[in-house]
């Protein structure tokens, strides 16, 4: 097999699910201008009800899969009266220890239940892959990427070309004027938190049986996708997608020619040079306070 | 974030009190007979209370979170953990490498994040706390590993661990003191006026990312020396009491109790201690304590957002005395614009584009000394762009600005405050949670003020006279949450006023005022130039520019159309067609925006 490009399958592979959870940070920052902490724990959750579906009820897998969405956009929903809601109208900082709040709740109430055991979830298909000019395509793997770009597909014909789209558009560039427009603004937002519910809980399921379903799986994830949507350039849906991808890739190679310890430290690194030369990212304007 | 709930012990008698209940606490912890598990408890809340406190300064005063408030925990700890045992140094040494770490890591983090917004800071510090934990449990030749340092000294003479617990607890005392007495300092004000309003706090004179810098660096270096107590009151210390986990403990702990004082922190942490003590059964299932430490956070958040001290606080500070009422205030004095060489501002080729959108393109104009000069256009003519130019607000695309002949064009907001910028703002920017006087005295506070406030005393004294100049100085003691709209305006001229500006920009000051306001506003801007100020105002009350301008410069479409003397441009055709529209005879205006200033344009 040949190393560099089997890594680099693999970084792409990674850096999908790191773009998918990064869409989601986008999509809540748009409409809130609020970063959700908690966004890696749903992403947890899923992988979680998936193991009980899946695994503990024996459901099948597609079944399981649509329950566990369907869990998913119920705890978004929870999670958008219960955290967001009552703090619409202050500024951002409580709302980002509220969120950060729910991320513990939701890590350590799963804990609780579930215990300190890490589970395993099997993959959706039976074969392990395919060998194809040098390089073994994890069947996983594949899938990830497939979901991912179709997913993006999804998302941009959504926003530009559908009314509901449109209005989201609207509400997360001005909810005052958006609502004096007649558009449900609340309504609008308790989407956006659906949605975003279900986008980092498809990631999660689809990463699960490449790594080991744990609490701390929602943390990693988070800050794998916060350091992505920072690289691509903050509220930038392009910006994401790019960053998770890139971050997949340097994380992958990292491991095999660095440390694999310290390959998690190598994103922060990544971060840190991000933040301190280009802090609007790739695809990001610098955007000052108006007086 | 919280309004800071407690009144400074202003008074000696307090302050000794306070010392003395810190000695007795102190004496008590050493003399009484104390079980091992006493000890151990009251241990661990003393030195997490001072890593506590930090938050209240980095959160609560500065308004700026740290969520590896762990990571710095851990750094002091190490230092004296493994500096005692591996190292074989001193204490003292080790506790200070400590805090010179902490305070070092801290600064340098703080600088890499905090021009940018809470939410990278946020997720920067989660990041450090995670790489931290990587490192103490996977550097083993340095840090041991997950294994742990065991068997860390004590200083000579502190190995009794009673004596240890006494000596922590004044340690903490003077902990407490210190950020007990922050808030009215001028770093602690500047943190406070940073954490209302960032954008006027620089505008104001306040050098903010420094600011929120030392701020960072101060509960870092707190953290640092509750960690580096915590290592030599427990002998042995491991990777797992310095993670992610322990950072939410200590958040919840500052927010439980009130992030706005240390008495907060302190009864937060011992709450947040002695409770898990009493609720033993719930250790039994992984994960429910942290749970409801989550759930904890969002309840305080929603409903309790000033914690417990501030709650109780707040309602003890009904019984307190007033203090006693100040003498009469003093008269206002400004320095009177001394005739120079150098307009008191020169705008050169100034230039501001969006995109291809030219908002400014570039004007020239001068602002001579003594009077007021009006800068004014229909609404999307580039005035208010102009004026966020002058503060330093926006970068220009070209162009230079001088200010009492010193190019400031490159300068920083709080550094042109320094030159002698003052400002208000069109939607009111002052610090909320503040009285009118603290609002004041930070203006007052603007580096090289030439009023040369040597003292706090003086400090005040010049504030007092700012407020009574704009008719409000029974009022300086009440917080401006709860002053009128009106009202709210005048103490933002106080504010800018107490800072002795070279030049006084007024972004629209008439906006949202009723007649009889607009009638005192006048009056003011009189009695304000009469001692000599130099004003640049921007409003759309022609009457009110008709009445105060000796000079107007008018803007149309980012260029500038006319300059000179007020009456004269007033009639300049290029400037009534700017306003009425070039149809104007017909009473057909071309800009909804000009219906307002339509009938005071007529010959004046």
């Amino acid at each position: 097999m040949d190393l560099v490009p089997q890594l680099l399958f693999t970084g792409i592979g990674i850096g999908a699910v790191y773009a998918l959870v990064a869409l989601g940070f986008v999509l809540i920052f748009r409409a809130t201008n609020v970063v959700n902490f908690a966004q890696g724990e749903f992403s947890m959750v899923a992988a979680f009800l998936m193991v009980v579906f899946a695994v503990d009820l024996g459901w099948p897998y597609w079944l399981s899969f649509l329950a566990a969405l369907g869990g998913m956009a119920v705890l978004g929903a929870l999670f958008n009266l219960g955290v967001y809601y009552p703090l619409r109208h202050r500024s951002y900082l409580p709302v980002i220890i509220s969120t950060i709040g729910a991320s513990i709740l939701l890590a350590n109430t799963t804990l609780a239940l579930y215990g300190p055991q890490p589970q395993v979830l099997p993959g959706w298909f039976e074969t392990q892959g395919i060998l194809a000019g040098g390089v073994f395509f994890d069947s996983q793997y594949l899938l990830i990427i497939g979901v991912t770009a179709v997913l993006v597909a999804f998302q941009y014909w959504f926003f530009e070309h559908t009314l509901v789209g449109k209005k989201l558009q609207a509400t997360s560039q001005d909810k005052e004027m958006a609502s004096l427009l007649g558009i449900p603004v609340a309504g609008m937002i308790m989407l956006t938190f659906v949605y975003s519910a279900v986008l980092g809980g498809i990631a999660g399921i689809l990463v699960a049986p490449v790594l080991f379903v744990s609490i701390g799986m929602g943390s990693t994830i988070a800050l794998k996708a916060f350091a992505a949507t920072i690289i691509g350039g903050f509220g930038d849906v392009t910006g994401a997608i790019v960053g998770g991808l890139a971050l997949g890739v340097i994380e992958t190679f990292g491991a095999a020619y660095i440390s694999v310890p310290y390959k998690d430290a190598l994103g922060f690194l990544v971060l840190v040079v991000f933040l301190v030369v280009r802090p609007q990212g790739l695809f990001g304007e610098r955007v000052a306070e108006k007086a | 974030m919280a309004p800071r709930a407690s009144a400074v012990p202003h008074r000696l008698g307090g302050t000794l009190a306070y010392a003395a209940f810190a000695l007795l606490a102190a004496v008590l912890a050493g003399a009484l007979p104390l079980s091992g598990y006493a000890l151990n408890i009251l241990m661990q809340a003393t030195t997490y209370a001072v890593s506590v406190i930090g938050l209240t300064v980095v959160l609560g005063l500065c308004g700026q979170i740290n969520l590896a408030q762990a990571a710095f925990f851990g750094i002091g700890a190490y230092a004296v953990g493994l500096g005692t045992t591996a190292w074989g140094l001193d204490f003292w040494l080790c506790l200070g490498l400590g805090l010179g770490a902490a305070l070092v890591l801290g600064g340098a983090l703080g600088a890499s994040t905090l021009r940018l917004g809470g939410h990278y800071l946020a997720m920067v510090t989660i990041s450090f706390q995670q790489i931290l934990t990587l490192v103490l449990v996977n550097w083993i030749p340095v840090t041991r590993g997950p294994d742990g340092v065991p068997g860390i000294l004590r200083p000579a003479g502190l190995a009794d661990g009673q004596r240890y617990l006494a000596f922590c607890i004044l340690a903490l005392a003077a902990v407490a003191y210190a950020v007990w007495r922050m808030p009215d300092t001028r770093l602690g004000r500047a943190m406070r006026a940073v954490r209302d309003n960032e954008l006027a706090a620089g505008v104001v004179g306040v050098d903010v990312y420094r600011t929120k810098i030392l701020a960072f660096a101060i509960g870092a270096l707190l953290a640092g020396l509750g960690g580096g107590l915590f290592a030599g009151g427990f002998a042995y210390i491991s990777p797992d009491q310095f993670t992610f986990a322990e950072s939410v403990v200590f958040l919840t702990m500052a927010l439980l109790g009130g992030v706005g004082s240390p008495a907060g922190a302190v009864i937060g942490t011992a709450l947040l201690i002695l409770l898990p003590e009493w609720l033993r059964f719930m250790k039994e299932i992984p994960g429910l304590y942290l749970a409801l430490y989550g759930l904890a956070v969002i309840l305080i958040i929603i409903f309790m957002p000033v914690g417990i001290w501030g709650f109780v606080g707040a309602r003890l500070a009904r019984f307190r005395k007033a203090a006693p009422a100040p003498d009469r205030a003093g008269d206002l004095v400004l320095a009177r614009a001394a005739p120079g060489p150098h307009p008191a501002l020169e705008v050169v080729g100034l230039a501001k584009h969006f995109g291809g959108l030219k908002a400014v393109d570039a004007i020239d104009f001068a602002v001579a000394r003594g009077g007021v000069h009006a800068l004014i256009g229909p609404n999307g003519s580039g005035k208010t762009t102009t004026l966020n130019l002058l503060s330093g607000l926006y970068v220009p695309t070209a162009g230079r600005i001088r200010i009492d002949g010193r190019d400031v064009t490159g300068l920083p907001p709080h550094a042109r405050a320094a030159v002698g910028l003052g400002r208000t703002f069109q939607n009111i920017r002052l610090f909320r949670s503040m009285t009118a006087l603290d609002n004041v005295i930070v203006g007052a506070e603007r580096p090289d003020n030439p009023a040369g406030l040597a003292d706090a005393g003086a400090l005040e004294a010049r504030a007092r006279a700012a407020l009574a100049f704009v008719g409000l100085e029974d009022r300086a003691d009440e917080p401006v949450a709860s002053f009128s709209y009106g009202h709210q305006r005048l103490v933002e001229i106080a504010r800018a006023l107490a800072g002795n500006p070279v030049l006084l920009l007024l972004d629209e000051p008439a906006a949202g005022l009723n007649a009889s306001e607009k009638v005192a506003l006048t009056a003011l801007l009189r009695r304000m130039t009469a001692k000599g100020l130099t004003i640049l105002i921007i409003d759309h009350d022609m009457t009110l520019v008709r009445d105060v301008a000796d000079r107007i410069t008018v803007l149309n479409f980012g260029r500038r159309i006319a300059d000179g003397d007020a009456a004269a441009v007033l009639r300049e055709p290029d400037v009534i067609a700017a306003y009425l529209g070039e149809d104007a005879g017909q009473g057909g205006a071309g800009r909804a925006e000009a219906a307002s200033p339509r009938p005071d344009l007529a010959p004046v």
